[in-house]
C-alpha cells in the first residue's frame, strides 16, 4: 500500500536524517512570514530602521484613498490578466493534450514554458521594444498607416496586462492541459455517437469536466499576477501601480518597513481569500464529477 | 457533406487560434532578436544596418559579469541544496509516516502562491537583525525557499512511477536499507532528481523580486542587475543579453525534453 511501510520493511530507515533539512527549510520560511506579520503591527519610526511599539494604524490607513485604490488596481489587474490568460490559454492546453505529432507536441510545450523560466525582467524587457512608441507594433502600424502617430501603450493598464498575461500563459496552461489530459476521451466519444456535434459535444462533456482546472487555473494565475513586480515597475512606469510596487517604495524609498509589512499581510490575505474561494467552488463540481 | 465541412472549418478555426496564440508568445523575443543585431541605438524595424556591436557591449559589461558570477555561485549552491533537502523529504513523504507530514509539506509548497516580495521582505527582516544582509547565504536562503515546491513535485511525479515492489525484491534478499536507496531507489529516481536540480538552478538563475529585496551591491544575482541596467539605458545591450538568455535557456529546456520527457514531469501528458 503506498505511503505505509509494507511488511517487509517494519523501520523507517533514516527517516530523522531525510526529514530534518524539509523542516528546517519550512521554519525558515514560517520565520520570515513571522517577521512580516510582528513588523505589520510595528510603529513606524521616521529616520530609524528599527520599529516602534505594537499598533494597529497600519491596518487603518490602508483604507486611506492613495493604498485602497492601489489595492483595487491591482485586483483588477490580477483578474483582468487571469482572464485574458484562460482565454488564450485553453485552445493551447488543448491542443497540447490532443495533437498527434509528436513534433508539433514537443514544439507547443517549449514555446509555452520557455518564458516560464527566462525570468520577470528578460520578458518584460522584450514587451517594452514590442510595445514602445517607437516599438515594433508602433512602427508596423505607422507603415502601414493604420494610424499616424503611435499609439500609448507603455503607462498604461493595456500594455501592463498584455506583458503579464505573457507571463501567466504558462502556468495556466500547465494546470489545464493537466486537467484536460485526465479526462477520459470514452466520454467525447460517447456524446459523439450519440449525435452530439464537436461544439456541443465540448461544451456539454468537455468544458464541464474541465471546470476544475479552469478555477485552478484562474486562482493560481490570480495569486501569480499578485507577485509580478518587474512587469508593473517597468511597463507601469509609476503610473500603473502595484502592491508589489508600493511595498518595495515604501521599504527602499521610505524605509517604512512596517506599512510594506502590513501591505504584504493584506495582500497575502487577499491571495489567500481568492484561493479559498475557488477551492469552495470546487468542491461541489468535484462532487458533480463522474469520479 | 455539410457536417463535415463545418468540422473542417471548426478544426481550422481551432489551428489558426493556436497558431495566433503561439505567435503572441513567441512575438517579444523574436523583436528582442531583431533589435539586437541592429546597428543603431535607436530601435527600428527593420534595420537600416546589422551589426554585433551590443553583443561585445554585453558581454564585457562589468556589472553584467560580475551579476553573472554571483548568480551562479547562488543558484549553485540553492539547487544543489534545494535538490538534496527537497528530494529526501519528498521520499520520506512518499515512504514514511510521521507527525506533522501534511503539515511541513503544505508549508513547503506554499511559496508557490505566497508573492515573492513578501518572501524576500521577511528573509530580509529576518537577516537584518542577525547580521547576515549583504551574505551569500541569505541569498541562497532565499532561493532553496522558492524553489523547493518544483523539486517536491517533479521527484514526486518519479516517485509516484516508481514499482515499490523492487525495493521490497531488494529488502528481502538481505540488501541493507542503505544498498536498498543506492542500488534501486536513486537510480529509478534520476530523471526525476535530474529534472528537479534542472528546473531548480534555471528557476533560482532568474528570480528575480526576492531577489531584489534580499541581495544589495556587492551580492546583485544577474536579474538584478539587468533590472538597474534597464532602468537606467535605453541601449540594445539588453536586447543582445536577452537573446543570449533566451538561446540558452531554450537549449536547455530543449534538452531536458528529449532526454527526460518535459510533458511526463508537468504531468500534461494526452491519454
Amino acid at each position: 500500500m503506498r505511503g505505509r511501510a509494507g511488511p517487509l520493511v517494519k523501520t523507517q530507515p533514516f527517516l530523522r536524517t531525510l526529514v530534518t533539512p524539509g523542516t528546517l527549510c519550512a521554519l525558515v520560511f514560517l520565520a520570515a512570514m513571522a517577521a512580516v506579520l510582528q513588523y505589520s503591527v510595528r510603529a513606524f519610526i521616521p529616520g530609524s530602521l528599527e520599529p516602534g511599539g505594537f499598533t494597529l494604524a497600519n491596518f487603518a490607513a490602508l483604507i486611506k484613498p492613495l493604498y485602497a485604490r492601489v489595492f483595487l488596481d491591482t485586483v483588477w489587474i490580477c483578474f483582468l490578466t487571469a482572464f485574458f490568460t484562460l482565454i488564450v490559454g485553453y485552445p493551447l492546453a488543448y491542443a497540447l493534450v490532443h495533437v498527434r505529432s509528436r513534433f508539433a507536441k514537443s514544439f507547443i510545450l517549449i514555446t509555452v514554458i520557455t518564458p516560464l523560466f527566462l525570468g520577470e525582467v528578460v520578458r518584460t524587457y522584450s514587451w517594452i521594444i514590442v510595445l514602445g512608441s517607437d516599438g515594433f507594433i508602433n512602427t508596423v502600424l505607422i507603415k502601414l498607416g493604420i494610424v499616424a502617430h503611435p499609439i500609448q501603450f507603455m503607462f498604461t493598464t493595456l500594455g501592463v496586462v498584455v506583458a503579464l498575461v505573457h507571463v501567466t500563459i504558462p502556468v495556466m496552461v500547465i494546470i489545464l492541459a493537466a486537467a484536460l489530459s485526465h479526462i477520459d476521451r470514452n466520454y467525447q466519444r460517447a456524446a459523439a455517437s450519440l449525435g452530439a456535434g464537436p461544439l456541443r459535444a465540448f461544451a456539454t462533456v468537455t468544458l464541464p469536466l474541465s471546470m476544475p482546472g479552469i478555477l485552478a487555473g484562474v486562482s493560481t494565475s490570480f495569486a501569480w499576477t499578485f507577485s509580478a513586480f518587474a512587469t508593473p515597475q517597468l511597463i507601469g512606469g509609476g503610473r500603473v501601480n502595484m502592491i508589489s510596487n508600493l511595498v518595495y517604495q515604501l521599504g527602499f524609498a521610505s524605509f517604512n518597513f512596517p506599512f510594506a509589512a502590513t501591505l504584504c499581510v493584506a495582500g497575502l490575505a487577499l491571495v489567500l481569500a481568492v484561493l479559498w474561494l475557488s477551492n469552495a467552488a470546487l468542491r461541489p463540481l468535484e462532487r458533480m464529477g463522474p469520479h | 457533406m455539410p457536417r463535415s465541412a463545418f468540422q473542417r472549418l471548426l478544426q481550422a478555426g481551432g489551428t489558426l487560434a493556436v497558431v495566433a496564440v503561439l505567435c503572441f508568445l513567441l512575438l517579444p523575443a523574436g523583436v528582442v532578436a531583431v533589435a539586437a543585431f541592429n546597428a543603431s541605438a535607436l530601435p527600428s524595424f527593420p534595420p537600416h544596418a546589422w551589426s554585433l556591436r551590443w553583443f561585445a557591449k554585453a558581454i564585457a559589461y562589468r556589472d553584467f559579469r560580475e551579476g553573472l558570477g554571483n548568480g551562479l555561485i547562488v543558484s549553485g549552491f540553492a539547487s544543489v541544496i534545494a535538490l538534496v533537502v527537497g528530494a529526501a523529504f519528498a521520499f520520506s513523504i512518499d515512504h514514511y509516516r510521521f507527525r506533522g507530514k501534511r503539515l511541513i509539506e503544505g508549508v513547503l509548497l506554499s511559496p508557490l502562491f505566497v508573492p515573492h516580495f513578501t518572501v524576500g521582505l521577511g528573509l530580509l527582516i529576518i537577516a537584518a537583525q542577525i547580521g547576515l544582509v549583504s551574505t551569500y547565504a541569505l541569498v541562497i536562503v532565499c532561493h532553496v525557499v522558492l524553489v523547493l515546491p518544483f523539486v517536491l513535485r517533479s521527484v514526486y511525479v518519479s516517485l509516484r512511477n516508481l514499482d515499490r515492489r523492487l525495493e521490497l525484491a531488494a529488502a528481502s534478499l538481505g540488501a541493507s536499507p542503505r544498498r536498498v536507496l543506492g542500488t534501486i531507489t536513486i537510480p529509478l529516481l534520476l530523471p526525476g532528481l535530474v529534472s528537479g536540480w534542472l528546473f531548480a538552478a534555471i528557476l533560482s538563475f532568474n528570480e528575480f523580486t526576492a531577489s531584489l529585496f534580499v541581495t544589495t551591491q556587492r551580492t546583485q544575482t544577474l536579474p538584478v542587475v539587468m533590472y538597474n541596467y534597464v532602468r537606467e539605458y535605453a541601449d540594445p545591450t539588453m536586447a543582445a543579453l536577452s537573446v543570449i538568455y533566451i538561446v540558452v535557456i531554450a537549449a536547455l529546456l530543449i534538452f531536458a525534453n528529449a532526454w527526460l520527457g518535459l510533458d511526463k514531469i508537468l504531468n500534461v501528458e494526452g491519454s
